[in-house]
């Protein structure tokens, strides 16, 4: 055996360099702009996109992917694997979608199935990621269920957590409440439809998520 | 008696009776009880994974026209004190509020306070 196995030496070079390559989830409730945040790195890291966006909630039902996107930050780069996971709820009535968007009863229906189904997936992401970009809509109340849930999870898991406090293009955003209301993890605000701050955001993510895991269970 | 007559059932649970579960058997009860259209105050709340599970379970329950889900609140788990830590005392989970989510919305909720309003006749039947 020699002087150092083979895990051991990674493991020591990584400790001191970070990580090279990290499978991050992009998380939180339907409608803050998850996959819209997803298509903004993307489109600015790899000139492709994640997927499409609707303001019926729920719109992403199916967990997408994207390997190997290369994030850098003018110093040190992370290679990632960007996971856009379906928006979290406690409930999903297909009442909303007929009464507020419109659509058809067996439409609805459908959509409020695949949305289930959508949850159960994200939950089940969450063993197998690295750390998230927690995605809030700083117009709304930061301390939702869903929200508050999250963070417990990924704090109980020991994954590291960057929130984007998204949506600071609209008028009534306040980004700094959501700072005030989680100051035990980092804030970008951000409006990942403009792009505003997105340079901010890469930045922070690299630095963020190359430091190593500290613990995982469940 | 119709089921309106029955009213809304508002139960406590101590921390006693969900102290004695396992965390399947926790989730099981409270789905039970909120399918059956009680509230429930939880003394001693779910850790955030138990209430991540709960999220699951509920969403392989939903049914269209009887259960659209439920409506949770409350707060993360009290950071221990130092002598708590050294002597391994673990977080305690804090209070929580859970019920259909036909009946129950949440009005407003800070670092303190949770307002919620029960409405009857809401949402499914």
């Amino acid at each position: 055996m020699g002087l150092f196995r083979r895990g051991s030496l990674s493991g020591i070079l990584q400790k001191i360099f970070g990580k090279k390559h990290a499978k991050i989830g992009i998380y939180g409730p339907p409608n803050v702009g998850k996959t819209t945040l997803a298509n903004r790195i993307l489109r600015d890291w790899t000139g492709d996109i994640m997927g499409s966006v609707s303001e019926v909630p729920h719109e992403t039902r199916r967990a997408k992917w994207k390997k190997d996107v290369k994030v850098d930050n003018g110093n040190s780069s992370l290679y990632m694997d960007i996971v856009d996971t379906p928006g979290i709820a406690t409930k999903v009535d297909f009442r909303e979608f007929m009464n507020t968007y419109g659509l058809s009863k067996e439409e609805a229906k459908r959509r409020a199935k695949e949305a289930t189904e959508g949850v159960i997936e994200s939950i089940k992401w969450l063993e197998g990621i690295d750390g998230v970009l927690l995605v809030m809509d700083s117009t709304q109340d930061p301390f939702t269920q869903v929200n508050v849930t999250i963070l417990g999870n990924l704090e109980a898991r020991g994954l590291p957590v960057l929130i984007a406090a998204n949506k600071i293009d609209v008028e009534d955003s306040s980004p700094a409440t959501l700072k005030s209301a989680f100051p035990q993890h980092p804030v970008v605000p951000i409006s990942a439809l403009t792009g505003y701050n997105s340079e901010n955001l890469y930045s922070t993510m690299v630095a963020h998520f190359r430091k190593t895991k500290r613990k995982k269970r469940r | 008696m119709t089921k309106k007559d029955r009213g809304i059932s508002f139960n406590l649970v101590s921390r006693q009776k969900l102290g004695a579960l396992s965390s399947d058997e926790k989730l099981k009860f409270i789905l039970q009880e909120v399918k059956k259209g009680n509230i429930l105050v939880l003394e001693y709340g779910l850790t955030p994974l138990e209430q991540t599970s709960l999220i699951e379970n509920t969403m392989k329950e939903i049914e269209h026209d009887t259960f659209i889900g439920v409506e949770m609140e409350g707060y993360g788990q009290d950071n221990a004190t130092f002598i708590q830590k050294i002597l391994g005392m673990t977080k305690k989970p804090r209070l929580t509020l859970i019920g259909p989510a036909n009946l129950l919305k949440t009005v407003h909720k800070d670092r303190n306070m949770i307002q919620t309003k029960i409405i009857p006749g809401r949402g499914v039947k």
